[in-house]
Protein backbone atom coordinates (compact mmCIF):
# COMPACT_ATOMS: atom_id res chain seq x y z
CA UNK A 1 0.00 0.00 0.00
CA UNK A 2 1.02 3.49 -0.91
CA UNK A 3 2.51 5.67 1.67
CA UNK A 4 2.72 9.04 2.14
CA UNK A 5 4.76 11.48 4.85
CA UNK A 6 2.85 12.80 7.80
CA UNK A 7 3.70 15.46 10.05
CA UNK A 8 2.14 16.45 12.82
CA UNK A 9 3.16 19.79 14.76
CA UNK A 10 2.16 21.49 17.45
CA UNK A 11 3.24 25.17 18.63
CA UNK A 12 5.43 23.55 21.41
CA UNK A 13 7.00 20.20 19.83
CA UNK A 14 7.09 18.13 16.43
CA UNK A 15 4.12 15.36 17.61
CA UNK A 16 4.61 12.98 15.06
CA UNK A 17 6.58 12.87 11.69
CA UNK A 18 7.08 9.57 9.38
CA UNK A 19 5.71 7.53 6.74
CA UNK A 20 2.09 6.64 7.02
CA UNK A 21 -0.81 4.58 5.45
CA UNK A 22 -3.93 6.62 6.26
CA UNK A 23 -5.01 9.45 8.63
CA UNK A 24 -8.06 10.06 9.68
CA UNK A 25 -8.88 13.78 10.85
CA UNK A 26 -11.58 15.27 12.61
CA UNK A 27 -12.59 18.11 10.19
CA UNK A 28 -14.90 21.04 11.10
CA UNK A 29 -17.32 19.88 8.76
CA UNK A 30 -16.65 16.17 9.09
CA UNK A 31 -14.93 13.25 9.57
CA UNK A 32 -12.06 12.58 6.23
CA UNK A 33 -9.64 9.97 6.06
CA UNK A 34 -6.76 10.81 4.11
CA UNK A 35 -4.63 8.12 1.91
CA UNK A 36 -1.30 8.51 -0.65
CA UNK A 37 -2.31 10.68 -3.56
CA UNK A 38 -5.23 12.89 -1.76
CA UNK A 39 -6.04 16.09 -3.67
CA UNK A 40 -4.67 19.13 -1.86
CA UNK A 41 -6.73 20.21 0.53
CA UNK A 42 -6.65 23.04 3.34
CA UNK A 43 -9.08 21.89 6.29
CA UNK A 44 -9.61 23.15 9.71
CA UNK A 45 -9.57 20.31 12.55
CA UNK A 46 -11.70 20.71 15.05
CA UNK A 47 -11.20 19.25 18.71
CA UNK A 48 -11.52 15.47 18.43
CA UNK A 49 -9.21 12.32 17.86
CA UNK A 50 -6.69 11.68 14.84
CA UNK A 51 -6.25 8.13 14.17
CA UNK A 52 -2.42 7.62 12.31
CA UNK A 53 -2.61 4.17 10.82
CA UNK A 54 0.66 2.88 9.79
CA UNK A 55 2.35 -0.47 9.22
CA UNK A 56 -1.28 -1.76 10.51
CA UNK A 57 -0.58 -0.19 13.85
CA UNK A 58 -3.25 2.26 14.87
CA UNK A 59 -1.96 5.30 17.17
CA UNK A 60 -4.73 7.54 18.55
CA UNK A 61 -3.85 11.11 18.77
CA UNK A 62 -6.08 13.93 20.73
CA UNK A 63 -5.50 17.19 18.45
CA UNK A 64 -7.87 20.41 20.10
CA UNK A 65 -8.25 22.08 17.19
CA UNK A 66 -6.11 23.16 13.92
CA UNK A 67 -5.40 23.02 10.46
CA UNK A 68 -4.67 20.32 8.29
CA UNK A 69 -3.17 20.76 4.99
CA UNK A 70 -2.26 18.16 1.98
CA UNK A 71 0.19 18.95 -0.58
CA UNK A 72 2.16 16.90 -3.29
CA UNK A 73 1.51 13.55 -1.28
CA UNK A 74 2.04 15.02 2.10
CA UNK A 75 0.24 15.96 4.87
CA UNK A 76 0.69 18.47 7.89
CA UNK A 77 -1.42 18.54 10.82
CA UNK A 78 -1.13 22.46 12.74
CA UNK A 79 -3.01 21.72 15.64
CA UNK A 80 -3.17 23.54 18.68
CA UNK A 81 -2.73 20.82 21.38
CA UNK A 82 -1.61 17.54 20.44
CA UNK A 83 -1.65 15.03 23.29
CA UNK A 84 -1.29 10.88 22.47
CA UNK A 85 -4.00 9.08 24.05
CA UNK A 86 -1.78 7.52 26.43
CA UNK A 87 -0.31 10.85 27.95
CA UNK A 88 -3.45 12.61 28.50
CA UNK A 89 -4.46 13.60 31.93
CA UNK A 90 -8.15 12.14 32.13
CA UNK A 91 -8.92 14.08 35.28
CA UNK A 92 -7.39 17.40 34.09
CA UNK A 93 -9.14 17.15 30.97
CA UNK A 94 -13.05 16.31 33.38
CA UNK A 95 -11.67 19.28 34.91
CA UNK A 96 -11.30 21.72 31.41
CA UNK A 97 -14.82 20.34 30.39
CA UNK A 98 -16.57 21.25 33.51
CA UNK A 99 -14.50 24.64 33.45
CA UNK A 100 -16.05 25.21 30.22
CA UNK A 101 -19.65 24.03 31.00
CA UNK A 102 -19.47 26.58 34.35
CA UNK A 103 -18.38 29.66 32.15
CA UNK A 104 -21.19 28.96 29.38
CA UNK A 105 -23.41 31.04 31.37
CA UNK A 106 -21.26 34.04 30.59
CA UNK A 107 -21.23 34.28 27.66
CA UNK A 108 -23.68 35.05 24.93
CA UNK A 109 -24.87 35.79 21.27
CA UNK A 110 -21.96 34.05 18.84
CA UNK A 111 -19.71 33.75 21.85
CA UNK A 112 -21.94 31.38 23.21
CA UNK A 113 -22.60 29.49 19.86
CA UNK A 114 -19.20 29.17 19.80
CA UNK A 115 -18.23 27.99 23.28
CA UNK A 116 -21.49 25.36 23.12
CA UNK A 117 -19.71 23.46 19.79
CA UNK A 118 -16.56 23.71 21.32
CA UNK A 119 -18.13 21.96 24.41
CA UNK A 120 -19.59 19.27 22.02
CA UNK A 121 -16.78 18.88 20.78
CA UNK A 122 -14.56 18.08 24.29
CA UNK A 123 -17.42 16.21 25.53
CA UNK A 124 -17.63 14.00 22.70
CA UNK A 125 -13.60 13.29 23.51
CA UNK A 126 -14.40 12.73 26.87
CA UNK A 127 -17.29 10.10 25.26
CA UNK A 128 -14.66 7.99 23.34
CA UNK A 129 -12.31 8.41 26.41
CA UNK A 130 -14.19 6.69 28.98
CA UNK A 131 -15.72 3.95 26.22
CA UNK A 132 -12.70 2.99 24.36
CA UNK A 133 -11.19 0.80 27.24
CA UNK A 134 -6.62 1.50 27.53
CA UNK A 135 -5.48 -1.52 26.13
CA UNK B 1 49.32 52.08 50.82
CA UNK B 2 46.31 48.64 50.98
CA UNK B 3 48.03 46.49 54.31
CA UNK B 4 48.64 42.70 53.14
CA UNK B 5 45.86 41.91 55.43
CA UNK B 6 43.55 44.30 52.78
CA UNK B 7 44.93 43.25 49.74
CA UNK B 8 44.44 39.01 50.86
CA UNK B 9 40.44 40.42 51.54
CA UNK B 10 40.06 41.88 47.99
CA UNK B 11 41.65 38.57 46.25
CA UNK B 12 39.32 36.71 48.40
CA UNK B 13 36.46 38.99 47.18
CA UNK B 14 37.26 38.56 43.82
CA UNK B 15 37.44 34.81 43.53
CA UNK B 16 34.28 34.56 45.18
CA UNK B 17 32.62 36.95 42.22
CA UNK B 18 34.47 34.83 39.95
CA UNK B 19 32.55 31.66 41.21
CA UNK B 20 29.45 33.24 41.25
CA UNK B 21 29.71 34.31 37.02
CA UNK B 22 31.37 30.66 36.40
CA UNK B 23 27.73 29.21 37.51
CA UNK B 24 26.22 31.85 35.94
CA UNK B 25 27.94 31.27 33.03
CA UNK B 26 27.26 27.37 33.22
CA UNK B 27 23.80 27.86 34.37
CA UNK B 28 22.79 29.72 31.23
CA UNK B 29 24.88 27.10 29.15
CA UNK B 30 22.38 24.32 29.86
CA UNK B 31 18.87 26.23 29.88
CA UNK B 32 20.68 27.76 26.58
CA UNK B 33 20.58 23.64 25.25
CA UNK B 34 16.91 23.55 26.46
CA UNK B 35 15.79 27.09 25.27
CA UNK B 36 17.48 26.32 21.50
CA UNK B 37 15.56 22.77 21.36
CA UNK B 38 12.06 25.04 22.13
CA UNK B 39 12.94 27.27 19.54
CA UNK B 40 13.95 24.72 16.98
CA UNK B 41 10.80 22.68 17.93
CA UNK B 42 8.35 25.66 17.46
CA UNK B 43 9.82 26.88 14.45
CA UNK B 44 8.11 24.45 11.77
CA UNK B 45 4.67 24.97 12.78
CA UNK B 46 5.42 28.76 12.76
CA UNK B 47 6.72 28.34 9.44
CA UNK B 48 3.93 25.87 7.90
CA UNK B 49 1.39 28.61 9.46
CA UNK B 50 2.91 31.23 7.18
CA UNK B 51 3.29 29.39 4.26
CA UNK B 52 -0.66 28.47 4.33
CA UNK B 53 -1.69 32.07 5.23
CA UNK B 54 0.18 33.30 2.48
CA UNK B 55 -1.12 31.18 0.12
CA UNK B 56 -4.94 31.75 1.40
CA UNK B 57 -3.62 35.74 2.24
CA UNK B 58 -2.37 36.14 -1.51
CA UNK B 59 -5.95 35.39 -2.82
CA UNK B 60 -7.98 37.22 -0.46
CA UNK B 61 -5.81 40.69 0.16
CA UNK B 62 -7.03 42.30 -2.86
CA UNK B 63 -10.75 41.20 -2.14
CA UNK B 64 -12.68 44.10 -0.19
CA UNK B 65 -13.88 42.09 2.17
CA UNK B 66 -10.60 41.16 3.90
CA UNK B 67 -10.50 40.93 7.05
CA UNK B 68 -8.73 43.87 9.48
CA UNK B 69 -6.11 41.73 10.54
CA UNK B 70 -4.66 41.44 6.76
CA UNK B 71 -5.89 44.44 5.16
CA UNK B 72 -5.17 47.01 7.91
CA UNK B 73 -7.52 49.43 8.92
CA UNK B 74 -6.62 51.72 5.56
CA UNK B 75 -4.33 54.03 8.35
CA UNK B 76 -0.81 53.79 9.96
CA UNK B 77 -1.50 56.83 11.82
CA UNK B 78 -1.41 55.03 15.88
CA UNK B 79 1.53 52.58 15.85
CA UNK B 80 1.66 50.13 18.87
CA UNK B 81 4.88 48.68 19.61
CA UNK B 82 5.25 45.17 21.10
CA UNK B 83 8.50 44.97 22.81
CA UNK B 84 9.70 41.55 24.10
CA UNK B 85 12.72 41.55 26.37
CA UNK B 86 14.35 39.27 29.23
CA UNK B 87 12.95 39.68 32.94
CA UNK B 88 16.63 39.85 34.52
CA UNK B 89 19.78 41.38 33.41
CA UNK B 90 23.19 40.55 33.66
CA UNK B 91 23.29 39.21 30.39
CA UNK B 92 25.33 42.15 27.95
CA UNK B 93 23.55 44.10 25.63
CA UNK B 94 20.77 41.62 25.26
CA UNK B 95 17.67 44.28 26.92
CA UNK B 96 19.11 47.29 25.65
CA UNK B 97 20.13 46.16 21.98
CA UNK B 98 16.45 45.13 21.81
CA UNK B 99 15.15 48.58 23.58
CA UNK B 100 17.10 50.92 21.71
CA UNK B 101 15.74 49.87 18.20
CA UNK B 102 12.33 49.69 19.53
CA UNK B 103 13.09 53.37 21.00
CA UNK B 104 14.82 54.25 17.75
CA UNK B 105 11.81 53.18 15.27
CA UNK B 106 9.65 55.07 18.39
CA UNK B 107 11.56 58.60 17.82
CA UNK B 108 10.93 58.07 13.63
CA UNK B 109 7.70 57.58 13.81
CA UNK B 110 7.14 60.31 16.24
CA UNK B 111 9.26 62.80 14.08
CA UNK B 112 6.51 61.80 11.33
CA UNK B 113 4.05 63.08 13.62
CA UNK B 114 2.64 59.06 13.93
CA UNK B 115 1.37 58.26 17.42
CA UNK B 116 2.83 55.41 19.50
CA UNK B 117 2.34 53.48 21.92
CA UNK B 118 4.27 50.64 23.40
CA UNK B 119 3.41 46.91 25.21
CA UNK B 120 5.94 45.76 26.86
CA UNK B 121 6.46 42.03 27.69
CA UNK B 122 9.36 41.71 30.07
CA UNK B 123 10.81 43.77 33.22
CA UNK B 124 13.53 45.11 31.64
CA UNK B 125 12.65 46.43 28.77
CA UNK B 126 9.89 48.01 30.49
CA UNK B 127 12.00 49.78 32.77
CA UNK B 128 13.98 51.10 30.45
CA UNK B 129 11.67 52.45 28.29
CA UNK B 130 10.11 53.68 31.34
CA UNK B 131 11.61 56.27 31.57
CA UNK B 132 11.32 57.86 28.12
CA UNK B 133 7.51 56.89 27.24
CA UNK B 134 6.07 56.68 30.57
CA UNK B 135 2.44 58.21 29.30
CA UNK B 136 2.49 55.93 25.93
CA UNK B 137 3.19 52.73 28.00
CA UNK B 138 -0.75 51.39 27.58
CA UNK B 139 0.32 47.75 28.89
CA UNK B 140 3.69 45.75 30.87
CA UNK B 141 3.40 41.83 31.45
CA UNK B 142 5.70 39.96 33.80
CA UNK B 143 6.68 36.59 32.65
CA UNK B 144 8.72 36.26 35.68
CA UNK B 145 6.62 33.43 37.36
CA UNK B 146 6.48 31.46 34.33
CA UNK B 147 8.99 28.68 34.30
CA UNK B 148 8.75 27.06 31.04
CA UNK B 149 6.87 29.40 28.40
CA UNK B 150 4.09 27.69 27.32
CA UNK B 151 1.22 28.61 23.65
CA UNK B 152 -0.59 29.95 26.46
CA UNK B 153 1.28 32.43 27.46
CA UNK B 154 1.50 34.10 24.00
CA UNK B 155 -2.02 32.98 23.38
CA UNK B 156 -2.50 35.71 26.17
CA UNK B 157 -0.19 38.23 24.53
CA UNK B 158 -2.25 38.11 21.85
CA UNK B 159 -5.42 37.85 22.88
CA UNK B 160 -4.84 41.07 25.18
CA UNK B 161 -3.57 42.68 21.89
CA UNK B 162 -5.91 41.26 19.27
CA UNK B 163 -8.76 43.30 21.53
CA UNK B 164 -7.34 46.38 21.53
CA UNK B 165 -6.76 45.90 17.89
CA UNK B 166 -10.78 45.21 17.61
CA UNK B 167 -11.69 48.57 19.75
CA UNK B 168 -9.77 50.46 16.74
CA UNK B 169 -6.58 51.72 19.30
CA UNK B 170 -3.97 51.24 17.00
CA UNK B 171 -3.60 50.33 13.10
CA UNK B 172 -0.05 48.90 12.84
CA UNK B 173 1.50 46.62 15.56
CA UNK B 174 4.89 45.90 15.29
CA UNK B 175 6.84 43.45 17.14
CA UNK B 176 10.38 43.40 18.85
CA UNK B 177 12.79 40.83 19.91
CA UNK B 178 16.65 39.61 19.84
CA UNK B 179 16.57 36.62 16.53
CA UNK B 180 18.54 33.86 17.91
CA UNK B 181 21.82 33.27 15.58
CA UNK B 182 24.10 31.46 17.42
CA UNK B 183 25.74 32.17 21.29
CA UNK B 184 27.46 35.47 20.61
CA UNK B 185 24.83 37.24 18.06
CA UNK B 186 21.88 38.22 18.86
CA UNK B 187 20.35 40.16 16.43
CA UNK B 188 16.92 42.34 17.24
CA UNK B 189 14.94 42.48 15.41
CA UNK B 190 11.58 44.61 14.20
CA UNK B 191 8.56 42.66 12.59
CA UNK B 192 5.21 43.87 11.55
CA UNK B 193 2.49 41.55 12.61
CA UNK B 194 -0.95 43.42 12.34
CA UNK B 195 -1.62 43.88 9.18
CA UNK B 196 0.09 40.65 8.18
CA UNK B 197 2.97 41.34 5.67
CA UNK B 198 2.38 38.37 2.97
CA UNK B 199 5.52 37.98 1.64
CA UNK B 200 5.91 37.57 -2.35
CA UNK B 201 6.48 34.47 -4.05
CA UNK B 202 8.39 33.34 -6.23
CA UNK B 203 7.47 34.36 -9.63
CA UNK B 204 8.11 30.68 -10.69
CA UNK B 205 7.12 28.77 -7.57
CA UNK B 206 4.60 26.36 -8.29
CA UNK B 207 1.26 27.19 -6.58
CA UNK B 208 -1.30 24.43 -5.36
CA UNK B 209 -4.44 25.11 -5.89
CA UNK B 210 -6.33 23.84 -2.56
CA UNK B 211 -9.38 23.03 -2.06
CA UNK B 212 -10.62 24.74 1.15
CA UNK B 213 -13.26 23.23 4.19
CA UNK B 214 -14.71 25.50 5.56
CA UNK B 215 -14.24 28.58 2.50
CA UNK B 216 -11.48 30.62 2.13
CA UNK B 217 -13.58 33.28 3.79
CA UNK B 218 -14.27 31.35 6.43
CA UNK B 219 -11.07 29.94 7.28
CA UNK B 220 -9.14 32.97 7.08
CA UNK B 221 -10.96 34.92 10.14
CA UNK B 222 -9.88 31.59 12.37
CA UNK B 223 -6.14 31.61 11.48
CA UNK B 224 -5.20 35.66 11.35
CA UNK B 225 -5.32 35.46 14.85
CA UNK B 226 -3.89 32.32 15.56
CA UNK B 227 -0.76 33.48 13.32
CA UNK B 228 -0.39 36.26 15.38
CA UNK B 229 -0.42 34.12 19.28
CA UNK B 230 1.87 31.84 16.91
CA UNK B 231 4.40 34.70 15.87
CA UNK B 232 3.95 35.94 19.49
CA UNK B 233 5.30 32.71 20.95
CA UNK B 234 8.47 32.41 18.36
CA UNK B 235 9.37 35.25 19.37
CA UNK B 236 9.45 34.37 22.86
CA UNK B 237 11.27 31.43 22.14
CA UNK B 238 13.65 32.89 19.75
CA UNK B 239 13.99 35.66 23.13
CA UNK B 240 14.57 32.77 25.81
CA UNK B 241 17.45 31.10 23.57
CA UNK B 242 18.96 34.59 23.03
CA UNK B 243 18.78 36.08 26.51
CA UNK B 244 20.56 32.55 27.50
CA UNK B 245 23.23 32.86 24.99
CA UNK B 246 23.92 36.76 25.30
CA UNK B 247 24.03 35.79 29.66
CA UNK B 248 26.61 33.00 28.89
CA UNK B 249 29.01 34.97 26.90
CA UNK B 250 28.65 38.27 29.24
CA UNK B 251 29.46 36.01 32.02
CA UNK B 252 32.34 33.87 29.87
CA UNK B 253 33.49 37.48 29.52
CA UNK B 254 32.94 38.49 33.18
CA UNK B 255 34.95 35.10 34.28
CA UNK B 256 37.83 36.08 32.15
CA UNK B 257 37.95 39.20 33.40
CA UNK B 258 37.86 38.08 37.25
CA UNK B 259 40.58 35.90 36.34
CA UNK B 260 42.77 39.32 34.81
CA UNK B 261 41.95 40.73 38.29
CA UNK B 262 43.17 38.10 40.35
CA UNK B 263 46.31 37.08 38.59
CA UNK B 264 47.27 41.29 38.89
CA UNK B 265 46.28 41.80 42.61
CA UNK B 266 47.74 38.34 43.02
CA UNK B 267 51.11 40.19 41.70
CA UNK B 268 50.92 43.49 43.19
CA UNK B 269 49.68 41.15 46.98
CA UNK B 270 53.44 39.00 47.01
CA UNK B 271 55.37 42.28 45.24
CA UNK B 272 54.57 44.38 48.40
CA UNK B 273 55.16 41.06 50.86
CA UNK B 274 58.76 40.36 49.69
CA UNK B 275 58.93 44.48 50.09
CA UNK B 276 58.13 43.75 53.44
CA UNK B 277 60.14 41.03 54.12
CA UNK B 278 63.37 42.52 52.84
CA UNK B 279 62.34 45.77 54.57
CA UNK B 280 62.50 43.88 57.85
CA UNK B 281 65.91 42.31 57.12
CA UNK B 282 67.60 45.31 56.25
CA UNK B 283 66.33 46.70 59.64
CA UNK B 284 67.33 43.75 61.49
CA UNK B 285 70.97 42.94 59.95
CA UNK B 286 71.50 46.81 60.15
CA UNK B 287 70.56 46.47 63.80
CA UNK B 288 73.04 43.93 64.83
CA UNK B 289 75.79 46.07 62.55
CA UNK B 290 75.07 48.61 65.03
CA UNK B 291 75.67 46.27 68.12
Amino acid sequence: MATFHFDLVSPEKLAFSGEVDQVDIPGWEGDFGVLAGHAPVVAAVRPGILTIIAGGQKQKVIVLGGLAEVSDNRLTVLADVATSIEEIDRTQFADTVAEMEEKLSEKEGHELDLAITRLDNYKSIQHELNTTAMH
Amino acid sequence: MASLKDMRVRIASTKATQKITKAMQMVAASRLRRAQQAAEAARPYADKMSAVISNIASAAAGSPGAPGLLAGTGRDQVHLLLVCTGERGLSGAFNSSIVRLARERAQALIAQGKEVKFFCVGRKGYEQLRRLFDKQIVEHLDLRSVRQLGFVNAEDIAKKVLARFDNGEFDVCTLFYAQFKSVIAQIPTAQQIIPLVVEEKAANAPTTSYEYEPEEDELLPRLLPRNVAVQIFRALLENNASFYGAQMSSMDNATRNAGEMIRKQTQIYNRTRQAQITKELIEIISGAEAV
